[in-house]
């Protein structure tokens, strides 16, 4: 039990509003989204900002929902369970954060990383451009889901996507990725 | 033709396609996991209604929040009501959005700026 107050100052510290590792569901997207939204709307985050957070939150919890690889039960560095991430979402003085971090096969990683680097160079009206492609262009992924997530992530987040690549064995790596959004409203 | 409701859940919007009374609406959030499995049926639904509709169509668009996976479906929604106004039939889509949220009111322009159809951003 020792350890509850360093696991709380360390949350406190790092201005955690919320972190979960685990089994990634349909159901636990849902209730975090409500969790925070209900917390956003009871400390009276302007409504901009509010709107903005759900729907980064939105993209990127669904995100790791479609593309996440799970690690095999069997698989030694993954002793504890499968299909596992880790969801985090923080609110500084000037931004709130949301991280994810998932497992991803490494041969996914060069096509992840230049996908997000290009979005990560690419102006405002660019974003635009390429989300309007995409939208209207190739239909949906096998997984179902747009491939616009990141796009319109890096859209209503207004900076830069962070992103890391973490290896974890021959095959796997842990992706975590951080989207920004100011609590300061545009005029 | 049958009426299509379907009441809005936490992810879903409510849903009303009346052909007796004129009415077509989709109004709240949209985020499901599964855009495409929610939204089949109303596709359908146009598709079938675009075989002999009313002499005028107002569609009305009323969403807070819709995730990317919804955006495609919606634009499948708009080509279908696209079609019946270049077969020469009285189409207009209203996307109403919260006069506040710039966010919403840029996606309706992209829409616009993409479609063929009468296409009247609404901000309430």
């Amino acid at each position: 039990m020792s350890m509850t107050y360093s696991y709380y100052k360390n949350m406190q510290l790092n201005n955690i509003i919320f972190v979960y590792q685990g089994e990634v569901t349909a159901d636990l997207v849902s209730s975090i989204l409500q969790m925070v939204e209900n917390k956003l709307e009871g400390e009276g985050e302007d409504r901009k900002v509010k709107k903005r957070v759900f729907n980064v939150m939105v993209e990127c919890l669904q995100n790791v929902y479609h593309h996440l690889d799970a690690l095999p039960p069997t698989d030694p560095s993954n002793p504890v369970r499968d299909k596992t991430a880790l969801l985090m979402i923080g609110r500084e003085e000037k931004d709130y954060y949301i991280i994810t971090g998932n497992h991803v096969l490494n041969d996914r990683i060069p096509e992840l990383k230049s996908r997000l680097d290009r979005i990560n160079r690419a102006t405002k009206e660019e974003l635009k451009q390429l989300y309007q492609e995409i939208l209207t262009g190739t239909g949906f992924t096998e997984k179902g889901t747009a491939g616009l997530g990141m796009i319109d992530i890096a859209r209503k987040s207004g900076q830069r996507l962070g992103y890391d690549f973490h290896p974890v064995n021959e095959k796997y790596s842990f992706f975590s990725l951080e989207a920004r959004v100011s609590r300061i409203p545009e005029k | 033709m049958r009426n299509l409701v379907i009441e809005p859940t936490s992810k879903t919007p409510k849903v009303i396609l009346n052909s007796d009374l004129g009415i077509f609406e989709i109004t709240g959030r949209s985020i499901p996991e599964d855009a495409i499995g929610f939204y089949r049926k109303i596709l359908d639904w146009i598709e079938e209604y675009s075989k002999s509709p009313l002499p005028e169509t107002v569609f009305k668009f009323q969403l807070e929040y819709f995730n990317t996976s919804s955006s495609k479906c919606l634009l499948d929604i708009f080509r279908k009501l696209e079609r019946m106004h270049k077969n020469g039939n009285k189409v207009q889509i209203r996307w109403h959005y919260d006069s506040d949220d710039e966010d919403m009111a840029e996606t309706g322009q992209d829409y616009q700026a993409l479609l063929d159809v009468p296409f009247e951003l609404v901000p309430v």
